[in-house]
């Protein structure tokens, strides 16, 4: 199976005043296409700044990153951005919604940034409404929906442009047990029905059981064990 | 590019209706300053057109020898008929020249709007006012008649001050003066005045010389001969100047003044609004700062985002300069005003708010706005996406 992420001798530094931090140290990574990763650890382990590193919005201090067989460290800010709308796709633990916009328009979003038609958006846009079960809510907006169903719009619109990699973000944070389970089962079920990779942060054990592998880490490393 | 603008565009100014107080701040910011540096400027517009325009080039007005104005020139009566029979004056069919001696006096009349007494100018000129200047039209009543105390007020004096009527009676130097016209004269400086027969006036305010004299010339060709012939001649010590000139010589520093005061007070104005629109726009991008981070996780690029601050920020402020432009044109355009001009006397004039006017005014509200949106959208371009992510 190919590898869709690579990650070589990975460390992260942050500079806080005369203060320099390093919160990941040389850590080494892959991810096959198909897997279903939970990141797990304490706050502070580093678990969001390798999914920002993974997931091309944050930059490597050393190491190379690998994700969708491009190189992505060192790239450019603006072919950072063509590649992320190419290759990830984004949920996040506020679901992070345009509130003006429809729940149609907002999963129209990333087709914006290809060369698709109007209808041919608004088609992509509906048949992964209908994937979340949302297709009779693509007119709301999303103060009309509930929690879960917002997070669901926000599936929708991370799938929409076919990505090669699903980051998730605490993509149950914020919704209770029994919405949770309804989110965690529609990733799975895109996970194994689609075979979308995806790569989700989560402090929530039971969350995580939803994955097909558990990766923990700890004050910037992965603890061994779980690395393949 | 284009598209990413518009769509991120579109759903900052769908935000707005959320974030009405704010953006009011541009908006009502900008329409201040336009309205202000409008109807300044409009003031100055309308001055400059009622005083330069008066005048023609075929007409000469000679006064003493280093008079900047009428009032402080004396001209005696010997020398008004050298003057007239200087070659280049235009004659009528009698062989007669064409030019008054004219007398210029100040008389106090009572405002209409608070009564307070303001000076305003009295013309003593000859019968042959209306052969030298034609723009002068009895609209009501009749002309003045030569030796009786009797005057015709201009229109523009008639909506400003007290008694200048019909069959009105005004009170000067111990004698009663009854108004028996009133005259437009294509809206130039002259309806400001009152005008009376000049000998009359001599009489009545004890004067025995003129102020000025007025020729009207065989063509504006015609002024070098006439000039040369009495600055050449030994016995007048006088400056002859083309009318139209002398108006706009004496339009020039109210309307350098008018201007100045549009100028320094919008500008002041002007930044204040720009650190109101600069405050707007930071704290729309600060309110958006999830929503753009979002974007640009997904793909948008910087550009788009700062465009869309841009757009927002100008869209606000061309609403307030059109506000403040309309506010200008619906309460000031056309308003007869009047202030001290030439002669000491008060000068009668229309606020113009001209559409050159309104267009300026438009474009200092873009400009404040694209001011105002610089820093901001710079701000929204530079925006962490990782730490903005975050923000509640």
């Amino acid at each position: 199976m190919n590898d869709i992420v690579t990650l070589q001798g990975v460390a992260k530094r942050y500079t806080r005043g005369k203060e320099t931090v390093e919160v990941l140290h040389s850590l080494d990574l892959t991810i096959p296409q198909g897997d279903f990763v939970a990141l797990m650890g304490p706050s502070g382990s580093g678990k969001t700044t390798l999914l920002n590193l993974i997931g091309g919005l944050d930059q490597p201090s050393d190491g190379e990153v690998r994700v969708a067989g491009e190189r992505i460290d060192g790239l450019s800010g603006a072919a950072l951005a063509r590649w992320r709308a190419r290759h990830v796709g984004f949920i996040f633990q506020f679901y992070n919604l345009m509130p003006t916009l429809s729940a149609q328009a907002n999963v129209e979003l990333p087709l914006l940034l290809t060369p698709l038609s109007k209808a041919q958006r608004r088609q992509n846009a509906q048949i992964a409404l209908q994937i979340v079960g949302l297709a009779d809510r693509a007119k709301h907006k999303p103060s009309e929906l509930s929690g879960g169903q917002q997070q669901r719009v926000a599936i929708a619109r991370a799938l929409v442009a076919d990505p090669t990699l699903l980051v998730c973000d605490e993509p149950t944070g914020d919704l209770d047990r029994k919405t949770a389970d309804e989110v965690l089962s529609l990733l799975q079920t895109l996970n194994r029905e689609h075979g979308k990779t995806i790569v989700m942060v989560t402090h929530d054990p039971k969350a995580a059981e939803y994955a097909q592998r558990q990766l923990h880490m700890d004050k910037g490393t992965l603890v061994p064990g779980n690395v393949p | 590019m284009l598209k990413q603008t518009l769509a991120v565009t579109a759903m900052n100014l769908k935000a707005i209706p959320q974030r009405l107080g704010t953006s009011s701040v541009i908006v009502i910011g900008i329409a201040g300053v336009v309205a202000v540096l409008v109807s300044v400027l409009a003031m100055a517009a309308g001055f400059h057109q009622t005083v330069a325009n008066s005048g023609r080039d075929d007409r000469a007005l000679v006064l003493r020898g280093g008079s900047q104005a009428e009032i402080n020139s004396v001209i005696p009566r010997d020398s008004v008929q050298t003057i007239l029979d200087a070659p280049g004056v235009r004659k009528t069919a009698q062989g007669k020249p064409i030019g008054c001696g004219e007398v210029v006096t100040i008389v106090n009349l009572p405002r209409i709007k608070d009564d307070n007494d303001s000076n305003v100018t009295l013309r003593g000129s000859c019968e042959q006012l209306q052969t030298l200047r034609p723009e002068i039209r009895l609209v009501q009543g009749r002309m003045f008649k030569p030796a009786v105390r009797e005057l015709i007020a201009g229109a523009g004096a008639a909506q400003q001050f007290k008694g200048l009527t019909l069959g009105g009676q005004l009170h000067f130097r111990d004698s009663d003066w009854t108004v028996v016209g009133i005259f437009t004269s294509n809206g130039d400086a002259h309806e400001s005045d009152l005008m009376a027969d000049v000998d009359t006036v001599q009489s009545a305010f004890r004067r025995t010389g003129f102020q000025s004299v007025t020729a009207l010339l065989e063509s504006p060709a015609r002024f070098d001969a006439f000039k040369d012939a009495l600055t050449t001649n030994p016995t007048l010590t006088v400056d002859v100047r083309r009318e139209r000139e002398y108006y706009a010589d004496q339009s020039k520093q109210l309307t350098k003044l008018l201007n100045f005061v549009a100028y320094f007070v919008g500008g002041i104005m002007a930044i204040g609004a720009m650190f109101g629109a600069l405050n707007t726009m930071y704290s729309a991008v600060s309110a958006r700062s999830r929503e753009i981070a979002t974007l640009r996780a997904l793909g948008f690029g910087s550009t788009p985002v700062v465009l869309s601050v841009f757009a927002e920020s100008l869209l606000l402020a061309l609403a307030g300069a059109a506000i403040g432009a309309a506010l200008a044109w619906l309460f000031f355009n056309g308003n007869a005003v009047s202030t001290l001009g030439r002669n000491f006397s008060q000068v009668v004039f229309r606020l113009t708010v001209t559409p050159e006017l309104m267009l300026a005014g438009v474009w200092l509200g873009l400009f404040i706005g694209l001011l105002g949106g610089l820093f901001p959208a710079l701000r929204a371009a530079r925006l962490p996406i990782v730490d903005a992510l975050r923000a509640s």
